[in-house]
């Protein structure tokens, strides 16, 4: 096993449900509004502290189908704007997957998040797609692909292009 | 022609798979490799386009690929409604014909107006940078969604890498009951199989009952593939699919170059799943507040009250669907304190409402006509449902707050059954009326 390719330090956990859509990421009447004001205002409408209680390094654990819906890419932007690690569910929806990867946010689908309990600690291991927890145990997620491993570790599409078009 | 007759393909294959293989310039691709594909369209509209990809590609130091093969669209902030909108659409045009891209403007819903210009042709492998870009797929087209920093990729490069998806095919026996349309046919699957069912793969609409559709109809189905949570949404083209390409001003030189035959799933191809239906025993269905997963038997949400009837959108006010709301409100009056709001999808299908009458049934029944736009469907300009209002609409979604205020409420439904219920105040079964 190789070294955790992310910021080591413990985020908190933030749980939400099933089929939560990216207009509760990425509410309509803001969707002019500069980015960290659309963010001041993401999952307000399911969880009314998160935008402000959550910090650098949480971990959003979420049901089944995450960020259903609309292709806005100012919904994975939110999460990151407000420094969420990484988003983990069984399943996503894919227009979202692909937008979180674009923008450099980790994407892990997890097959079984039952231990992954709301407020706990968890680190995120994204080479190995392993959250880690405070126990010392290991909740394993499905593989990243390299592909997309490589344009994560680049911190997005647009980075990644530009180290691309360079070599041109 | 006998699908027994012909000769067993060597390989056989998806439509998914026939389209993704070109686009790679492959000459077959294996469901779950990674192809990385040429682009033959891009189409952005004025909230995902031009003002979040033109900052990504100065960041590039990259142009536009191809000027011809990019479409933008105005139909989010369209008409402006504030200083703020106006900016956008102001920058949208501006750097839409400084670029040398196609600019559609004010003409009416992306998804509805790029076949309308003959952009969307079998074969074709087409990104949208909205998630009912799968609409497209009615036209045996692989097209489906983007956010605006891939699209940004897409324009530098002129590439997109792709998963080759698996295929599920949503397979339609019999006819049709008179009062059941395509939208009854999607929000049935989204109840009975979710909105994760399509599991990012491609869906393929078939059987007796889809080969009857219209355009549009056809159109109502891939659309709203993307509640499915597919990648893509495919109806194999036929007759039909050629006739209306033509009569949209496509050259018959290029359409006597779209071999039907080969743009089909294969028999024996691999399939996900096969899942059938009998369309002669669909009734009308309507979304309870707030999921298109919420779909029942219109008998399930009879009766409820509601104050707004809205038909609007990509998915619910094409003429076909002005045309099905004619039928119920022919001769009739919407309720006293309902307000029946019609956004027709595109100033074409307007214009061809009113020299057929269907325009002058609607108003005579008492809508109100709004802008050829997005409008209350993408939530973005001044005409939100107000907090307690109960809507029905023939959109393709009512997630909590997206067309209104939070404490507002929205079921989803037929355009048969959105005027049915705003004649009598109350949510109606359509078959009453007809």
């Amino acid at each position: 096993m190789s070294e955790p390719s992310l910021p080591a330090h413990a985020g908190r956990i933030w749980r939400f449900g099933d089929d939560i859509d990216t207009d509760a990421m990425a509410p309509a009447v803001w969707m002019k509004a500069a980015p960290e004001v659309l963010a001041s205002h993401c999952l307000e409408s399911l969880r009314p502290e998160f935008p402000g209680q959550v910090r650098a390094g949480d971990v959003v654990v979420a049901g089944a189908n995450f960020g259903i819906g609309s292709s806005r890419e100012q919904a994975p932007q939110a999460l990151r704007q407000l420094g969420v690690q990484a988003v983990v569910a069984p399943s996503f929806g894919g227009l979202f997957y692909r937008n979180a990867i674009n923008l450099g946010l980790p994407v892990l689908v997890c097959p079984d998040t039952s231990r992954l309990a709301d407020g706990a600690p968890a680190r995120v291991d994204l080479e190995n797609a392993v959250l880690l927890l405070d126990d010392g145990t290991t909740v394993a997620c499905e593989p990243v692909p390299a592909f997309l491993r490589e344009i994560l570790s680049a911190g997005g599409l647009i980075p990644h292009l530009q180290a691309r078009l360079a070599r041109a | 022609m006998s699908l027994a007759a012909a000769p067993a393909p060597a390989r056989p294959a998806t439509l998914a798979q026939k389209l993704v293989a070109r686009a790679a310039g492959q000459e077959h691709v294996e469901p779950g490799a990674l192809a990385m594909c040429r682009v033959d369209l891009a189409m952005s509209h004025d909230s995902s386009g031009p003002r979040r990809v033109a900052p990504l590609l100065q960041t590039l130091g990259a142009t536009v690929w191809d000027p011809s093969r990019y479409v933008v669209v105005t139909d989010h902030f369209v008409p402006a409604g504030d200083p703020s909108a106006e900016a956008i659409l102001h920058f949208t045009r501006d750097w839409t014909r400084r670029s040398g891209a196609h600019l559609i403007d004010g003409e009416g819903i992306c998804h509805v107006v790029l076949p309308e210009h003959g952009h969307v042709l079998p074969g074709r492998l087409i990104v949208g940078g909205d998630s009912h870009s799968p609409t497209g797929g009615a036209f045996g087209a692989y097209m489906f969604g983007v956010g605006a920093t891939e699209m940004a990729g897409v324009l530098a490069t002129g590439e997109i890498w792709l998963r080759v998806p698996q295929t599920i095919r949503l397979q339609w026996d019999g006819a049709l009951a008179p009062g059941v349309c395509a939208k009854d046919m999607m929000l049935f699957l989204c109840a009975r199989l979710g909105l994760g069912a399509g599991r990012y793969e491609a869906v393929e609409y078939a059987g007796s009952a889809v080969a009857a559709l219209s355009m549009q109809e056809r159109m109502t189905l891939a659309n709203m593939s993307a509640e499915l949570g597919a990648q893509t949404g495919l109806v194999a083209p036929d007759a039909t699919t050629l006739d209306w390409l033509s009569a949209a001003g496509v050259p018959a030189s290029t359409l006597a170059g779209i071999d039907l035959a080969w743009w089909r799933t294969d028999a024996g191809a691999p399939l996900l799943a096969t899942h059938v239906f009998d369309a002669g025993a669909l009734v009308p269905q309507v979304a309870a507040p707030h999921s298109p997963a919420n779909s029942a038997p219109v008998e399930q949400a009879a009766g409820e009250a509601v104050q707004i009837a809205y038909l609007g959108a990509c998915t619910g006010a094409k003429l076909d669907d002005l045309r099905l709301a004619a039928q119920v409100l022919r001769g009739r009056r919407v309720a006293p304190g309902v307000s029946l709001q019609v956004a027709p999808a595109s100033v074409r299908d307007q214009q061809q409402a009113e020299r057929e009458g269907t325009l002058a049934i609607l108003a005579e029944a008492g809508a109100e006509l709004l802008p050829n736009a997005c409008g209350a469907c993408a939530g973005y300009g001044a005409a939100r449902f107000p907090a307690g209002s109960h809507a029905i609409a023939s959109t393709a979604r009512n997630f909590s707050g997206r067309m209104g205020d939070a404490g507002s409420a929205v079921w989803l439904a037929s355009p048969l059954t959105v005027a049915a219920s705003a004649v009598t105040g109350r949510i109606t079964d359509p078959r009453t009326l007809l």
